[in-house]
């Protein structure tokens, strides 16, 4: 077979394409002209992802099949690639002010994001086991880069460390899955897999489906591959951690529904318990253990994984309801992270970056608009109506109720309303308590991001129809 | 003239809300002065068109009235009405707002912007809750109310204030995520989520049970009913008087509301099966926490035990589901929102002054303060229910229609119509008569701001209590309709069981 695909048959990978040589770009301008250039490289990089943004839109509707069907763009695809450039985007916007104050511009860091971004877009896309595998490597490897990109601080070196470790052993477990996988049935296609395992599977498949959900569980840091989380959030420089908690995410909950729910249609009931365990001890999880946190880095480390399995009550429905309440909550949370983490890049004291959660005592007092932006983010975390966190818990429970699944609904809410209990905590220390030391003036850019999330999670209720219409024709692509 | 009255009454308090947010600016007297006159203005004219609704409204009909609907989440409509049932709710929530406006004129002195936000927006979402004709609508309001009471305590509360905030905040909130389960239960069985619709489909008897636990779950934690009532005490005690003005006016009326406008009409089976539940825990509701308000020595404390054993009553006279008893439901919650607001408002009067709520400190205040003594008088006769205020209607309607379903619960519950004049007396003597204290001698009787707050509510009180018809004649033909499809799925629900056998 010498089939080359003609460039217009390339047409719908534009976005990766444009991403890719972006990339390279920004490298290689960043290596000419050198470390004077990181302030200007980073900044494109914002601009890229925007274009790539356009582009993703730009490319045609309708499913297109490439490179042999193992890459697939089709509305699933473009809605969730939306949604992980958007985490990115917001994540580098975040971090201009931050490397410029910090003196840590490197041209290094925006091409990283660059990359990595790609390795979401090709994972979201992927549509067989191997091109998952090269998504889902080339998006982390990227990531533990930057994770340990202060390489002076030893606690940023150390979570990249871990990360790597860990995340090098979660990606061989999914190796091992996935070849156990092909071995069973012979394929590495999501669509023959289903066909394969239309009338159930072995036990050495379910083997194998164990296996790719601990990688899938280790990238959207679920319980109970969770144990990274922490440390990483709290090591790395709090713009990455945003880029953390906003984009692989969304490009790991993109490819584990679309494998489970595309792959392994015939044995629903297998995967689906699973699914319903992690989601349940995720949500348990992050609820019982952010309440002792101190540190608001961790504390957003473990209401991601409480979140992560919020998202996941969607997908154990296994319906397109389900997975349109999952894409409605990544969307919602994407946008809730990002606010929440302009907040904690503007706790800034006498130049230096404070975490505690305690420093944020009495801001209402001293920044008036951002403790009510802040407490809106909060409250919309904690799933309070009429705030848009509120409609994410909201679609993935009526799905889980539609399926059936009572008992995940009624352990889901309870534990959401132990997580509000740390939510309030802080809202609590933001309105109630004396004020301490005021931060420094917010920095624009910053009070964009805040402002826009604040707005969204504010006004969602007000016009739905948008993102429930898109989530809805995109799930429905899956099915 | 077809406005939309409806949303205008609603929403007309948050873009007050945001007039004070964005326009409130420059030096802090002037800023505090102008953020109390806009919410002064705002809940006012809130209350002024709430009352052209009334003169609109057609009380012959038990229909929806006043109707809106959008589309909204697909699964969910922007769907506003009332009807008898909820009209009086609407009314007496805009017409208590302006009142506590005033009440925190002198009393709240920082952060008068945030509060007075705060305050319009929870009348906007207990005018929505009311309102909703949709039960995601309807639950938006309901728990969006959650946020600024959360706020009202915890800020400008009393010492405890955090603990009572956060034990009100969780305790609603897990009663209501139930609820939003079974309310997600009852979108797969009718396909929609619209009130109106929902009220004539006729749910299975498996999902109603399942379903109308969950809503009591909820609303029971909003009412209080026993045992869950014990956010309640502390919510009150350490809310400022005009926070718990609206928490037993009208927050703990949206239980009562709930049980009226879905657990009777769309679970009929449930209902009529579970009523001794609701019956034992409504008599042990009035006659434990009557028990337990003797024993109090704080005002507040004591106010808000009476406000859970009358709220025994209401639940009573609901679950009774005769004419009398729902019509005495309904009418003892307007009355209990009408007095028992008014009694938060007499204990905040001599707060402001003395700052102090525990009963100790008071005595002969008569001597000093004749006007308040009468105006304490007034309302506290109303609690215990005497013949020529308004709580004696509501309490003996509830007690007669109970009285036809169940004689010994009925008796019982006179039980704590003495147990209530017990406690309340008691407290009247205590702080009113005997001695003046020596640290009193100084206190200064009600000024005019005062009067113009307590006079409109003592005329309501006499009014209500002597010519009862307009409360009852609004929501007349709502109840008549209600009681007569419950009857029907009654009798249906019966032979269905007859044909099984």
């Amino acid at each position: 077979m010498n089939e080359y695909p003609a460039l217009q048959d390339l047409m719908p990978m534009l976005p990766e394409l444009v991403l890719a040589c972006g990339a390279m770009v920004m490298l290689m301008a960043g290596v000419m002209i050198g470390e004077r250039s990181a302030a200007s490289v980073n900044g494109w990089c914002v601009i890229i992802l925007i274009v790539v943004g356009g582009a993703v839109l730009w490319v045609p509707p309708g499913p297109h099949a490439l490179f042999g069907g193992s890459f697939l763009v089709d509305d699933y695809a473009r809605f969730l690639k939306l949604l992980a450039l958007i985490g990115s985007g917001g994540a580098l916007l975040l971090s201009l002010d931050y490397l410029t104050i910090e003196k840590q511009q490197k041209f290094e860091y925006g091409a990283l994001f660059l990359l990595a971004t790609l390795g979401m877009l090709m994972l979201i896309s992927a549509s067989d086991l191997i091109a998952l595998y090269l998504g889902l490597e080339l998006m982390s490897l990227p990531l533990y880069v930057i994770a340990a990109s202060n390489r002076e601080n030893l606690k940023s070196t150390e979570a990249g460390l871990k990360y790597f470790v860990l995340g090098a052993l979660s990606s061989g477990m999914l190796l091992y899955g996935a070849s156990l996988i092909y071995g069973f049935t012979g394929t590495v296609s999501f669509a023959a897999i289903a066909k394969a395992t239309q009338g159930g599977a072995g036990i050495g498949l379910i083997f194998g489906l164990v296996f790719l959900f601990v990688g899938f569980c280790f990238k959207i840091s679920a319980v109970p591959f969770h144990m990274w989380t922490p440390d990483v959030y709290e090591g790395a420089p709090t713009p990455v951690t945003a880029f953390f908690a906003a984009a692989p995410k969304v490009a790991g909950i993109a490819i584990f529904a679309r494998a489970t729910v595309v792959a392994f249609p015939g044995i629903t009931h297998q995967w689906q318990q699973i699914v319903v365990f992690v989601s349940i001890a995720s949500m348990a999880l992050g609820a019982f253990a952010a309440i002792g946190q101190r540190n608001i880095k961790r504390l957003m480390a473990y209401s991601s994984i409480g979140h992560m399995g919020f998202a996941l009550v969607g997908l154990a429905a296994g319906t397109p309801e389900g997975v349109q309440g999952v894409l409605v909550y990544m969307s919602i949370y994407v946008a809730m992270t990002l606010g929440t983490f302009a907040v904690i890049l503007s706790m800034r004291r006498d130049g230096k970056l404070v975490e505690n959660i305690g420093d944020l005592a009495g801001l209402a007092r001293t920044h008036p608009t951002m403790a009510f932006l802040f407490g809106v983010l909060l409250f919309s975390l904690a799933g309070i109506p009429p705030l848009a966190g509120f409609f994410a818990k909201f679609y993935v429970f009526l799905a889980a109720i539609k399926a059936g699944l009572f008992t995940l609904a009624v352990i889901g809410v309870v534990t959401s309303v132990i997580g509000a209990y740390y939510y309030l905590a802080i809202v609590k220390i933001m309105y109630f308590d004396q004020p301490a030391q005021s931060f420094q003036r917010m920095p624009m850019l910053l009070r964009v991001v805040l402002g826009v999330s604040g707005l969204v999670n504010i006004l969602f209720f007000a016009y739905p129809a948008p993102l429930l219409g898109a989530a809805t024709v995109a799930a429905n692509s899956l099915f | 003239m077809n406005w939309p009255i409806l949303s205008v009454v609603t929403f007309l308090p948050l873009f007050g809300a945001l007039l004070v947010a964005l326009f409130v600016r420059g030096n802090e007297r002037l800023a505090r002065g102008t953020a109390r006159w806009i919410a002064l203005w705002a809940t006012l004219v809130t209350f002024a068109i709430s009352l052209v609704m009334v003169w609109r409204f057609d009380a012959s009909s038990p229909e929806f009235q006043f109707v809106e609907k959008y589309n909204w989440l697909g699964i969910a409509s922007y769907h506003m009405g009332v009807d008898g049932i909820s009209l009086p709710f609407v009314i007496l929530t805009t017409g208590l707002m302006p009142i506590c406006i005033l009440a925190s004129w002198s009393a709240i002195q920082t952060r008068v912007k945030e509060y007075m936000i705060a305050f319009l927006v929870l009348e906007t979402l207990m005018v929505g809750t009311f309102s909703a004709l949709d039960l995601v609508l309807f639950y938006l309001f309901f728990e969006g109310g959650l946020i600024p009471m959360f706020l009202i305590i915890g800020i400008w509360g009393g010492s405890r204030r955090v603990y009572a905030s956060f034990k009100f905040f969780l305790y609603t909130l897990l009663g209501s995520v139930l609820m939003l389960l079974a309310i997600m239960a009852m979108y797969w069985d009718a396909g929609t989520t619209d009130i109106a619709a929902l009220l004539r489909h006729g749910f299975p008897i498996g999902l109603q049970k399942w379903a109308w636990f969950a809503f009591l779950a909820s609303f029971a934690v909003k009412l209080p009913m026993w045992p869950v009532h014990t956010w309640l005490p502390d919510a009150h005690v350490e809310a400022p008087t005009a926070g718990s003005v609206i928490l037993a006016a009208i927050l703990l009326k949206m239980g009562g509301y709930g049980f009226l406008r879905f657990s009777l009409p769309m679970f009929p089976a449930a209902s009529h099966e579970f009523a001794p539940l609701i019956f034992a825990l409504s008599v042990v509701a009035i006659v434990y926490t009557s028990l337990v308000a003797l024993m109090q020595e704080d005002v507040k404390k004591l106010i808000a035990y009476s406000s859970v054993a009358h709220m025994g009553f209401v639940t009573m006279g609901i679950f009774a589901a005769t004419a009398q008893g729902v019509a005495g439901g309904i009418f003892q919650m307007i009355s209990h929102g009408i007095v028992s607001g008014a009694l938060f408002l007499c204990v905040g009067v001599v707060y402001d002054r003395m700052h102090t709520r525990e009963i100790a400190a008071y005595g002969g205040l008569v001597n000093r303060m004749p006007l308040y003594a009468f105006v304490f008088m007034v309302f506290t006769l109303a609690n215990v229910g005497l013949p020529g205020t308004s709580g004696f209607i509501g309490e003996f309607l509830s007690l007669i229609g109970t009285f036809k379903v169940n004689i010994p619960v009925a008796t019982l519950a006179a039980l704590g119509l003495i147990l209530s004049a017990a406690y309340a007396l008691w407290l009247y003597r205590k702080m009113i008569f005997g001695t003046l204290k020596p640290s009193l001698e100084g206190i200064r009787d009600i000024g005019w701001r005062e009067t113009v707050i307590f006079a409109p509510l003592v005329a309501l009180t006499i009014l209500f209590g002597v010519v009862p018809k307009p409360v009852l004649d609004m929501s007349a033909a709502s109840v008549a309709q209600l009681l007569d499809n419950y009857n029907h799925a009654i009798a249906a629900a019966k032979t269905a069981a007859l044909i099984a056998q």
